[in-house]
């Protein structure tokens, strides 16, 4: 027994000092996360939180404003935490859950109806004549607020190979021309008699991602003439995601594979195979634009028109003010600043991306009217549709995704899309129709 | 052998301490034992049985991830509804379908290994390492890997046909509804079989070398010293190993994710990969939790039926 009483006290001031240091370490971490909730009215920290940790440009642009807005007063300092995209927004869903949202944060587009519906999200009191000036597929509007603005936006596009269109002895298809129905069918079939690409058209199945297969797929549906949900009502997708006209572009869909024109499953980077020539076309977006350049004779084209016009997807990465946020006046001090034409222009500069304004395509070089990048702001305008703006979004993406993946894979459309139908129609029933 | 023996001579040196201690004595120790084991509980309670608990309550609401309105309870609704869902039999299917098979082939393949890493040769250490290093991989990393290998012209159609030179082609693997499950199996019992192996390599190292001698001198031959000698001794490992494997393919989840998201056309979906995507993803936290109880319900009755069937008949 003496031998314990002679070992305790080195025993007891390890475990002591391990409890303090654990103590401690604890303070520390929640000190640098919980800015947005402590502190007085009339100035602080204001935290801002980003989905681009991982993608050094754009974050590079986000810190350059926050110290600009900074160094330009002294009654509020931003102060930013970058996330991985992959992980944000769980991120967000756990902190909300939590109550501790930050001030400031970024969200995607089709996301901001269900976090405003859910409450997260404080509706913004940004003055018009700033507002009007943004792209409509940037601005976020949920039962008639404005809950989210964004900097940019992206774009869809169909990219070909020129000598592919040449040899199908096909036209480039513009923007106030997009092919029609048939003309596209007749060009893939040619290209798959020529022989010479080993795919005539990569739709780019490969990318297992849920939110592409919506954000890629959905925009041909929707120029079939169905859609994933009754816009005018947003209380059924009856007759919209099963009707004639969405039947008729899974047969579309599903024949594109059945026909040979593309693989079932494409190889994680299809455009990159489409670099090193191993298909005609490929199915992509404005992302890809400055790898289209290592491409001899690439060119980028609007989508088919189906029948009721050529449509892609709109809405991207857009900011917000949460509703917990107790300095919302600095929150939207911060939005104010940072929509200068300066700015924006800086994000369509760094990244592959539309800039939000006329005014910041103005000043970014080859986005004027006429320049060589122009083509995406200009299709953005004309042809983007968003998506679904309803707190039912998740559900919608989730379900039309895996129809998508089931009517590629060789299900009976049918079957696949009235099954679809009564998902949605049951979960939006079980949700009171999410307010609608 | 030694252990055995061992044990059996130091059991009167124990109950002889044992009535030297005090009571005194005996609360102090008892002290020190709930102390120690504390933590472990505090956490376990707090991290495992609570949520548990919680998450068998809300299967009886219609509780959603994000919802401005709070959950109320809805009784079996969540129930009535899974049980109408045609994704969740073909969940039901292939949970079944893959334990079904991977139990005794993983198992089986997994004693062979061991068996054969069990003789004293030079080189058996090497081998040894080289079957275990797949379990110390992350299945994700697993997963990515086999997903390239895979496809129509990956590695593995360009081993088969290299192989069979030209006679078997392959298929597209993971794209097919009669080749995904099967595609998915082969992998995980491949990365998995490592850790049985070293299971049942310790349930062998166990037999005392008497046995064998002793069925030597019977004359027996390596297929008899196996059914009466070396079966017969890993009882105890067989019941372990049962268990572990059944529990773990029933829990099938991560190469689902990764691979196939479900499958074409559901033939890949299970019932873990269901409840993630329809509480995460599809935001229904309730109806998720109905699926979980479900499944904890059928994990508990297999494991109680092994169990039985594996008990002592003595």
């Amino acid at each position: 027994m003496s031998n314990h009483i002679r070992r305790r006290p080195p025993l007891a001031a390890l475990v002591t000092l391990t409890a303090v240091a654990t103590v401690l370490a604890g303070c520390g971490t929640v000190d640098n996360s919980k800015g947005g909730g402590g502190g007085t009215s009339g100035g602080g920290q204001v935290t801002l939180w980003t989905h681009n940790a991982g993608n050094p440009q754009e974050l590079g642009v986000v810190n350059q404003i926050v110290s600009d807005f900074n160094a330009s007063q002294t009654k509020f300092k931003v102060v930013v935490q970058a996330f991985p995209q992959a992980s944000y927004n769980d991120a967000v869903v756990a902190a909300a859950t939590a109550k501790k949202l930050p001030c400031l944060l970024d969200i995607d587009a089709p996301n901001v109806p269900n976090w405003a519906y859910a409450g997260y999200l404080a509706p913004l009191d940004l003055p018009q004549d700033l507002v009007s000036k943004n792209l409509p597929s940037t601005l976020g509007n949920y039962q008639g607020k404005l809950y989210s603005i964004g900097y940019y936006d992206a774009a869809l596009g169909l990219f070909a190979h020129k000598s592919a269109l040449e040899a199908a002895g096909a036209r480039v298809a513009t923007i106030d021309k997009p092919y029609t129905a048939d003309e596209f069918n007749t060009l893939l079939s040619k290209i798959k008699s020529a022989a010479k690409y080993q795919t005539a058209f990569d739709l780019g199945t490969g990318d297992t991602g849920t939110e592409w297969w919506t954000y890629g797929y959905s925009p041909f549906l929707q120029s079939f003439g169905g859609d994933l949900i009754d816009r005018s009502t947003y209380q059924t997708a009856k007759g919209v995601i099963n009707g004639d006209k969405a039947l008729a572009w899974a047969s579309w869909f599903q024949g594109l594979v059945k026909q040979g024109y593309t693989p079932a499953k494409s190889s994680p980077d299809a455009f990159a195979d489409f670099v090193n020539g191993k298909s005609a076309m490929v199915w992509s977006g404005i992302w890809n634009s400055s790898n289209l350049d290592k491409v001899k004779d690439g060119v980028v084209m609007p989508p088919p028109d189906f029948g009721t016009g050529a449509k892609i997807g709109g809405g991207s990465w857009q900011w917000g003010v949460s509703s917990g946020c107790n300095k919302q006046d600095g929150a939207l001090e911060y939005l104010k600043f940072s929509l200068n034409t300066k700015y924006l222009s800086q994000f369509a500069q760094k990244q592959s991306v539309i800039p939000a304004t006329e005014d910041a395509a103005a000043i970014t070089p080859g986005w004027q009217s006429g320049g060589p990048k122009r083509f995406f702001l200009d299709l953005s305008k004309k042809d983007a549709l968003i998506r679904p703006p309803t707190p039912g979004y998740p559900f919608l993406t989730t379900t039309f995704a895996k129809a998508a993946q089931d009517i590629i894979a060789g299900g009976e459309p049918k079957k696949i899309l009235d099954q679809a139908a009564s998902d949605i129609d049951e979960n939006l029933k079980s949700n009171d129709n999410y307010g609608f | 052998m030694s252990i055995q023996t061992a044990a059996t001579a130091a059991e009167p040196t124990i109950q002889a301490k044992a009535g030297a201690t005090t009571t005194r004595a005996h609360r102090h120790e008892a002290r020190s034992g709930i102390l120690m084991v504390a933590p472990a509980v505090v956490l376990l309670l707090v991290f495992f049985f609570i949520p548990v608990v919680l998450c068998f309550l809300l299967a009886f609401t219609n509780a959603r991830l994000i919802s401005p309105t709070p959950a109320h309870l809805t009784g079996l609704d969540n129930f009535t509804r899974l049980f109408r869902d045609p994704v969740f039999w073909a969940s039901l299917r292939n949970t079944f379908y893959f334990a079904v098979v991977v139990v005794p082939l993983q198992s089986g393949f997994a004693l062979l290994l061991a068996l054969l890493i069990n003789v004293r040769m030079r080189g058996t250490n090497f081998f040894r390492t080289m079957y275990f290093i797949p379990v110390v991989t992350s299945i994700v990393v697993v997963s990515i890997l086999w997903r390239f290998m895979y496809q129509p012209h990956g590695l593995i159609n360009s081993i088969l046909q290299t192989a069979s030179f030209n006679v078997v082609q392959g298929t597209d693997w993971l794209n097919n509804t009669a080749s995904a499950m099967p595609a998915i199996m082969f992998m995980s019992i491949w990365q998995a079989v490592g850790f049985h192996m070293v299971i049942w390599l310790s349930g062998l190292q166990t037999i005392p070398e008497e046995r064998y001698e002793a069925a030597e001198l019977d004359g027996a031959n390596t297929w008899e010293k196996f059914r009466y000698v070396t079966w017969p001794g890993l009882r105890a490992t067989r019941t372990f190993i049962l268990v572990t494997i059944t529990i773990a393919a029933l829990s099938l989840f991560a190469q689902i994710n990764v691979m196939t998201d479900g499958g074409p056309l559901n033939s890949t979906t299970t019932m873990v990969y269901q409840a993630v995507r329809t509480g995460y993803r599809q935001q229904e936290t309730a109806y998720a939790s109905a699926i979980s109880l479900i499944f904890f319900a059928l994990v508990l009755a297999v494991s109680l039926v092994q169990r039985y069937l594996t008990r002592d008949k003595d």
